[in-house]
């Protein structure tokens, strides 16, 4: 994995610490031109991972990666799915049952969710393949060497105990993908805990690591024990707790943990991106 | 120590949230289940160790539980906690409360004479930055108050569609009852008790038989004023988004769950709040968890529940009686509206 990846919440109106930046956001990014021009100039800045949520307007971004194959042949992109709030929204209105018909193509479902009979075992590894070719269908033809999924889901699994739904996961993006399974999460020592019971050695977790705790669940001192004496591909992210910290003392308590693999931030402009990953460069290494 | 038994009545998006906090709590035994859905009963079955029924009573009957969380829609919750609490099981109770205020004051007085810890899930009140909004509101630093503002937006109807239990006035499935009851209980927490309904708009955009969005003039309990503003079919916003504005003649402050802008006419020395704007942070208030899904706030609300199961203390935020008083605003507003 490339040790700066490109994230895309800023696109998307995604700010942990401001409705209103979250507004401006939507405003400067409403065409998917504006997005792209950001996206070039990080890679002309020489990054070349994008690591972003399956939401509709990414489906636009990879029609027009597949339309200049020479400025992206070697780009990649990690997919994280699913994109949760289109999938909330729709529970809300439609229940659990409304949802999964509306977004499960074809109509294997429809006679079960009607007829409420016995669903297999094996339906739930099927409907859960089903749902991720859905998801994966944008990203046709492009570089995928990394899938995720997004911590609601990993969490929401987590705390069920529902722990064999990582392992079918796990197997079928290797099989089918041919790529690495990601895990996105709140709760990394409880995640890491619960792959390494399923077998699963040295998962890729991506999870929010900065100096103030900021949404890791249990706090520092158990995540920093787990990033010095684990086995595992760690991905920080929120590394500046939703601005909280300046860039500078945020990568710098990244550099305390030779295991980090890999930094993910956002950033729109080009001054942004630049000093970010000059300074991951300089402290990660 | 050993663990308390737990349950879940309801596995829809909030059931299933509350499953995976109660299941990831360290001080409890997440012991069984129960919905009408036999594809989700079948999910917990296959994947996990939880009992599984279709019928609540059975679950209450037979696990010795002590408590359970129940997130079915409104309608249910008269019945299922009343079950609940006749087999001295303590009880969180998604919101809105109850249907009816008469059916909430019976429970409310159930919870009392037996001494059972009952909470109403508003989990705003275990955001931070709101936490924060009520200690400088008791600190009195923007002076006396002249007017409130109680907000909330956000996109679940942006067209039109065919119908759900959510667009059936009497199961509670409106904006009033979905979206506006956590305002009014915010309003009731931080700002003060509504007594008085002056105004209430319940308008209709694109649902059939329920209202979209709720504009209301309310008068609380101290005298001070002020307006009720939601509408559940915005899409500018990417979720709820839910905020209160109290203008003092001090100064202002807004809040949401994610920052408090203050604003102060002259320094305030003993709170280090300078003269003109101050921006403050969730990042600074949020409250520690050991397990979190989708917020902390959700978490922090259970972990407050399971506290005072074992502490034996009836907790003070969220009580029965609380979301009793806000479903006695909703009818008020509803009271008003049908007089417009």
């Amino acid at each position: 994995m490339d040790k700066v990846l490109f994230g895309d919440n800023q696109f998307f109106a995604v700010n942990h610490a401001s409705d209103e930046k979250s507004r401006a956001q939507a405003i400067r990014f409403k065409d998917d031109s504006a997005i792209i021009g950001v996206l070039d100039q990080a890679i002309d800045l020489g990054l070349n991972t994008f690591m972003c949520t399956t939401h509709d307007r990414i489906a636009n971004i990879c029609d027009h990666m597949r339309s200049n194959p020479g400025r992206y042949k070697d780009f990649n992109i990690f997919p994280c799915m699913p994109y949760a709030h289109k999938y909330a929204n729709a529970v809300t209105e439609l229940g659990i049952m409304g949802t999964i018909k509306q977004y499960v193509p074809g109509n294997i479902f429809g006679t079960f969710a009607k007829g409420g009979m016995a669903f297999l075992s094996n339906d739930f590894s099927k409907l859960m393949q089903i749902l991720i070719d859905a998801e994966m269908k944008m990203f046709k033809g492009i570089n995928t060497p990394v899938i995720f999924i997004q911590n609601v889901l990993v969490d929401l699994i987590l705390g069920l105990g529902m722990f064999e739904v990582f392992k079918e996961y796990d197997e079928y993006i290797r099989k089918k993908y041919d790529a690495e399974p990601g895990y996105i999460t709140m709760n990394m020592p409880m995640l890491l805990d619960a792959l390494e019971g399923l077998g699963i050695k040295n998962p890729i977790i991506c999870t929010s690591i900065n100096k103030i705790g900021f949404r890791m669940a249990g706090g520092n001192e158990i995540y920093e024990k787990y990033l010095q004496e684990r086995e595992f591909r760690p991905i920080a992210m929120q590394v500046l707790a939703a601005g909280a910290l300046r860039p500078k003392e945020a990568i710098e308590y990244l550099g305390k943990f030779p295991k980090i693999e890999s930094v993910l931030f956002g950033a729109s402009s080009k001054g942004h991106i630049k000093e970010t990953q000059e300074l991951i460069h300089q402290y990660l290494k | 120590m050993n663990k308390i038994r737990g349950s879940i009545i309801g596995l829809g998006k909030m059931g299933l949230s509350h499953a995976a906090i109660v299941g990831a709590h360290p001080a409890v035994e997440f012991a069984a289940v129960c919905d009408t859905s036999s594809m989700i009963l079948d999910g917990f079955k296959k994947y996990t160790k939880v009992h599984t029924y279709s019928d609540y009573k059975k679950m209450i009957d037979n696990e010795k539980l002590d408590f359970t969380v129940i997130a079915t829609p409104t309608k249910y919750h008269y019945p299922m906690v009343k079950y609940a609490f006749d087999n001295n099981v303590n009880v969180f109770c998604e919101k809105p409360f109850t249907l009816l205020s008469s059916e909430g004051q019976e429970l409310v007085e159930i919870a009392a004479s037996k001494w059972l810890v009952n909470q109403v899930g508003y989990h705003n009140h275990f955001i931070g930055t709101f936490r924060e909004l009520k200690r400088l509101l008791q600190e009195n630093v923007i002076g006396e108050l002249v007017h409130f503002s109680g907000e909330a937006y956000g996109p679940v109807v942006t067209m039109e569609k065919g119908s759900t239990w959510r667009s059936k006035p009497e199961e509670g499935g409106g904006c009033l009852f979905d979206y506006a009851s956590h305002v009014i209980n915010l309003i009731q927490e931080i700002i003060g008790r509504p007594e008085q309904v002056n105004g209430a708009l319940l308008k209709s955009i694109y649902s059939k038989g329920v209202e979209d969005a709720v504009y209301s003039l309310l008068t609380l309990e101290s005298g001070l004023t002020g307006t009720l503003l939601v509408n559940w079919s915005d899409e500018t916003y990417r979720k709820m988004s839910t905020s209160l504005s109290l203008q003092g003649k001090k100064g202002k402050i807004i809040c949401d769950a994610t920052e408090i802008k203050i604003y102060l006419k002259e320094p305030n020395q003993k709170e280090k709040l300078e003269k003109g704007w101050t921006i403050k942070y969730i990042t600074e208030f949020a409250l520690p968890v050991n397990f979190e899904l989708r917020g902390e706030e959700y978490s922090a609300q259970i972990d407050y529940f399971v506290d005072n199961i074992i502490s034996k203390k009836n907790g003070s935020l969220n009580t029965f009686s609380q979301g009793l008083y806000t479903d006695k605003v909703i009818e008020m507003i509803i009271e008003k509206a049908k007089k417009n």
